[in-house]
């Protein structure tokens, strides 16, 4: 129905709109923090309700793994049109998601020029897997990393996102990292 | 996995249901953020404007439709081409003014309303208020300055969702001071 494209450009306004907004209102310190949690939150709500929509006639998943492996392949491949390309894990929580090709920064630049404002647009993606996983009965941290790598003659595009996933299994857990 | 079926529909309806509920997240902060619904309407408005302006070049690039000689040839494209690219649906073009400068568009159902109802505090809110930005914005940049209005709106009680355009001038190119 909604091209994808649409979704994009109503992202990428979004993101700019809560980065004016905030700048216009002063307090430039706590500005990148409360976008971000803004964004993020906005995706945390989104990503629960994605997730009871999409799941609604399947099975109930066998373990943490399997879980992982749906939000790296079914829903991956809903949301942002291609499966995640790599999944490693300590098997202790920790769970990395690499997407070499990420949709929503392939209108970046390619190499290292705009790295610093890639975070920006991940802070939604995080809360959408955010919600997702918690509407799971997954309580996470989910953080991204980007690294741009110059496009040189590879034939991959050369934007490449982590999404790591801290999952709490036990009580005690270390504070919160920071997002960016 | 065995989740194999229905893979292509499910992903249309689930990349429409993300933008969907993206733009709910959208609006439900820019009501946070704002205290009055006119604000709110501004704001969206405003969005849309900017993301019309980029929408439209996207729009031309998969359409390959070609200068339209009036205005109701444009209330065809935008009806028939573009509404069904984007947003999957195509609304009626009807009540068009003597002078042939207005019309409405007449959609049995709004796709940006499907999971939403609006409380009553917020009953000046124009909720899809970003497709009338999008529309003035993509229009803007072929050289069409027109007033988009919402006349009916499902979200208060009408039957159907009515866009009211109007055309108001056509805008001059103008080449930048110096570049005789």
């Amino acid at each position: 129905m909604a091209d994808d494209v649409l979704f994009e450009f109503l992202h990428m306004e979004m993101v700019s709109h809560i980065y004016k907004d905030q700048a216009s209102r002063g307090e430039m310190e706590k500005d990148r923090a409360t976008c971000v949690s803004t964004l993020e939150g906005m995706g945390f709500r989104v990503g629960q309700g994605l997730i009871e929509r999409f799941t609604k006639d399947s099975p109930s998943f066998k373990d943490d793994l399997d879980v992982m492996k749906f939000i790296c392949k079914d829903f991956w491949i809903n949301v942002f049109r291609k499966q995640i390309d790599n999944l490693r894990t300590n098997h202790q929580g920790t769970y990395v998601l690499q997407d070499n090709k990420f949709a929503l920064l392939t209108q970046f630049s390619n190499g290292k020029q705009y790295l610093e404002e890639a975070p920006k647009y991940l802070a939604y993606s995080c809360g959408l897997v955010r919600g997702a996983l918690s509407n799971l009965g997954m309580d996470c941290v989910v953080t991204a990393e980007v690294s741009l790598m110059p496009s040189c003659e590879s034939l991959l595009s050369s934007s490449s996102s982590s999404f790591i996933i801290y999952h709490h299994t036990t009580p005690n857990i270390t504070d919160t990292t920071e997002m960016f | 996995m065995s989740r194999q079926s229905n893979r292509t529909t499910d992903s249309k309806k689930m990349n429409a249901e993300l933008f969907t509920l993206t733009y709910g997240a959208l609006v439900t902060q820019l009501c946070k953020d704002y205290e009055n619904d006119e604000e709110v309407n501004k704001q969206l408005d405003k969005m849309g404007y900017n993301i019309g302006v980029r929408l439209i070049e996207d729009f031309l690039a998969r359409s390959s439709v070609g200068r339209c000689q009036d205005f109701r040839e444009t209330a065809d494209v935008i009806a028939k081409v573009a509404f069904k690219m984007y947003l999957g649906i195509t609304p009626s073009v009807t009540n068009w003014s003597p002078a042939g400068d207005e019309f409405s568009l007449i959609m049995e159902s709004n796709p940006l309303v499907d999971f939403v109802e609006l409380p009553d505090n917020h009953s000046s809110l124009v909720y899809s208020n970003l497709l009338c930005g999008v529309l003035r914005g993509a229009l803007e940049m072929v050289q069409m300055a027109v007033d988009v209005k919402f006349s009916q709106d499902t979200l208060r009680g009408d039957n159907v969702t009515e866009i009211r355009m109007k055309f108001i001038k056509r805008i001059e190119e103008n080449l930048p001071a110096g570049d005789e």
